[in-house]
């Protein structure tokens, strides 16, 4: 396995310089990759972590597999994609997503329609009182705002800390093996 | 409303006018005319400034002026619908965002097309997405004529109509001169203005009833007439069952269709990456969700503070509720407070209604150019740069639009935002979703999941009472409705969705497996994204 650190980057915006610093085949200690830092002018501190502590996340490049294998530097870019699509760790990601996204998306969606239909067909129940001014409905309104905050806060932490590394290291990889493909700049 | 404000509102606005024009001259002067940096604005904004770019687009002043006022006027039944303006934002963020950055370039059509035959699929997309802007712009058009007849009282015809000529040209060359790089710098200054008026508006109204929300409630709901009940879901959608079954189909579009908006779709491909764009959302899911959550105690504060009937009173759809309670916030009419912040909500709104359409506009102008000259022009004739196109475009969907502000100016057009949703949710969605996450998806199946919920949206709105057989009609005169409902995203969303399944295994086309790897692996790492 060649290591990727010394090759040059043609390829990909100029934004990807990050990539050298972020060798997946160097494991990562489980400590350091809560705080670890992507060279990226958009992620700023705000991007790393407020709230999660130092073993809060398992680090994904350890645990996800690369996509690339040696001699394989000769495809179609269709065949990148299916290789890739086929791949452990491509496969990974994909899971991860879809874990998240699947059973977050049925329970809001879910959680707003059973709002709305209460609220239509049920206005008596959302007009039992809870506390001074505040009803089941004005309680169930305010906690629609809550649950969106919540969730589109923990989707943006599960993103960062359980696909961002591992899908960019993907990224490089197919990059990598379409411009193989091609023969020069993908 | 006395002639001071006016003048105050006049110069703010068009001090405003004046900044963005600026903005835009500054932008086009170092313009290299290339089709990245005119749709997609050179794609490096920071998330931070295209979150509020997001907010700045989504943040209308039907939310600003309208949801207040049906706040104020209905109570509770105003906040259901605020949220599912918010809630939206998750069916953007979990399905959309990140997956239409790194599969897509400058539209809707992109994503769908690299995946299937590039011509049908685009003419579909393209149409739907052409659809969509156009009602939604027609919606901000006819508002803003009806605002300066508001705001200004007492307004002539005449004032009207150059409003929404004035509005139509400032937003054609915003767009066809500045591209996105404008549009996108007018969002942000007109959001942070939007947002700072209502956190200063709704600052005063807290203080008012210092600090203690509980009282805000109960004043509200005494002052409104209904007691409880105003406080309560039923003011205005607990009619019949067809008024329930109506909001039900209004919540489905809104949640659905903000994930389907070309303008909000196009936003994404501002930002370097796809972290960048999932960051954006982030951003934009604060303020839009801060900005609502001020509206509400807006509209309750003006029940509170103005009371019911002197909304009504003055604008019988309640759009009048945030200006009439900057005023008594102010000190009253004839006061210098009231007078100053009566005129900075006036001036907002108007900047407020500008940008939106600036954004639409542009949206549009690229499916024109992107989508559909690019797949209808005669073969062989000669290309033209697709950017020339894109800014002939801006300046024909601009003409469009002051045309049909100018016939609709004196029609009742609130329902066309919800269809604008509506057609968001059962044409572009579906085929979005299939595209993204179906590995069996065929180019027909793209086509008639287009069609198959576009014709539907539109056919049921002209069988609806919205457009004859009821007194609030458009044609009161004429009787055609067979549809009972207003919205139609109860019905043809879902047929959005069967069309495009229908269409799928029907077909005798094989799905490309390896397009399909393409499109699930770019979406999801990003690899050779734009």
């Amino acid at each position: 396995m060649q290591p990727s650190k010394g090759r040059p980057r043609g390829s990909g915006a100029g934004q990807e310089s990050w990539v050298e610093s972020l060798d997946a085949h160097d494991p990562f200690p489980a400590e350091e990759a809560g705080h670890l830092r992507y060279d990226d002018p958009w992620y700023d501190a705000l991007a790393s972590g407020w709230g999660e502590s130092a073993g809060a996340g398992v680090p994904a490049p350890a645990v996800v597999p690369s996509a690339r294998r040696e001699g394989e530097t000769r495809a179609a870019p269709a065949e990148v994609y299916l290789e890739v699509q086929r791949s452990a760790a491509f496969q990974e990601v994909r899971r991860r997503y879809r874990r998240f996204v699947v059973p977050s998306f049925v329970a809001f969606f879910a959680w707003y329609l059973g709002y709305v239909v209460a609220a239509t067909t049920a206005p008596e129940l959302m007009a039992r009182p809870v506390a001074g001014a505040v009803n089941v409905a004005m309680a169930a309104g305010l906690g629609q705002f809550l649950t969106t905050f919540l969730l589109t806060w923990a989707y943006a932490r599960h993103a960062r800390l359980r696909r961002d590394r591992a899908a960019l290291e993907l990224r490089w990889d197919t990059q990598e093996l379409t411009r193989g493909a091609t023969g020069g700049v993908s | 409303m006395t002639g001071e404000h006016q003048t105050l509102a006049l110069l703010l606005f068009s001090a405003f006018v004046a900044v963005t024009l600026a903005i835009t001259t500054w932008v086009s002067r170092k313009r290299r005319g290339s089709a990245e940096e005119f749709y997609a604005g050179g794609r490096l904004f920071s998330p931070m400034e295209n979150g509020f770019a997001l907010a700045g687009d989504y943040m209308s002043a039907a939310s600003f002026l309208g949801v207040t006022g049906l706040i104020a006027l209905f109570g509770y039944d105003g906040l259901l619908y605020v949220v599912g303006f918010l809630v939206a934002w998750l069916v953007v963020l979990f399905l959309v965002a990140e997956l239409v950055r790194n599969c897509g370039r400058f539209t809707l059509a992109d994503v769908v097309a690299a995946r299937m035959r590039e011509r049908p699929v685009r003419i579909a997309a393209g149409t739907s997405s052409v659809t969509v802007s156009v009602l939604y712009l027609v919606a901000q058009m006819v508002g803003a004529g009806s605002l300066v007849a508001l705001l200004l009282g007492g307004t002539s015809e005449g004032a009207r109509a150059w409003t929404v000529i004035g509005v139509g040209a400032l937003m054609v060359i915003y767009v066809s001169l500045g591209g996105m790089r404008a549009t996108t710098w007018i969002q942000i200054v007109k959001a942070v203005l939007l947002l700072g008026g209502t956190i200063a508006l709704t600052a005063l109204v807290l203080m008012r009833f210092h600090g203690d929300l509980d009282r805000l409630l109960l004043t509200a709901a005494e002052r409104s007439g209904h007691g409880e009940a105003f406080l309560a879901p039923g003011l205005k959608y607990g009619g019949d069952w067809t008024a329930r079954f109506d909001f039900i189909s209004l919540g489905l579009a809104l949640v659905l269709g903000t994930a389907g908006l070309p303008h909000i779709l196009s936003r994404f491909y501002t930002v370097p990456t796809a972290r960048a764009a999932r960051r954006s959302v982030v951003w934009a899911v604060g303020l839009i969700g801060g900005f609502y959550l001020m509206t509400i105690v807006l509209g309750f504060g003006a029940a509170a503070i103005v009371g019911p009937d002197a909304v009504r009173g003055s604008n019988a759809a309640g759009n009048t509720a945030v200006p009439l309670l900057a005023l008594d916030l102010g000190g009253g009419a004839g006061s210098t407070g009231g007078t100053v912040l009566l005129a900075i909500v006036a001036a907002v709104a108007f900047a407020t209604i500008l940008a939106v359409v600036a954004g639409i506009t542009l949206a549009s102008s690229a499916s024109v150019a992107h989508d559909l000259y690019a797949s209808l022009r005669r073969r062989g004739g000669k290309p033209r740069s697709e950017v020339a196109v894109a800014r002939v475009a801006a300046v024909g969907v601009g003409v469009v639009a002051i045309a049909l502000g100018l016939l609709a100016r004196d029609l009742n057009v609130a329902f066309l935002v919800g269809l604008a949703f509506a057609v968001a949710a059962s044409a572009n969605l579906p085929v979005l979703l299939y595209s993204l996450f179906w590995r069996g998806f065929t180019t027909r199946g793209a086509v008639w999941a287009v069609y198959g919920g576009l014709v539907p949206a539109v056919v049921l709105v002209v069988l609806s009472p919205v457009v004859s057989g009821s007194p609030d009609s458009l044609f009161p005169g004429v009787d055609l409705q067979y549809f009972p409902l207003q919205n139609p995203g109860l019905v043809s969303i879902p047929l959005g969705f069967l069309a495009g399944w229908l269409g799928t295994v029907t077909a005798s086309e094989v799905p490309d497996e390896a397009k399909h790897a393409e499109t699930e692996v770019r979406s999801l790492t990003g690899a050779g994204a734009a």
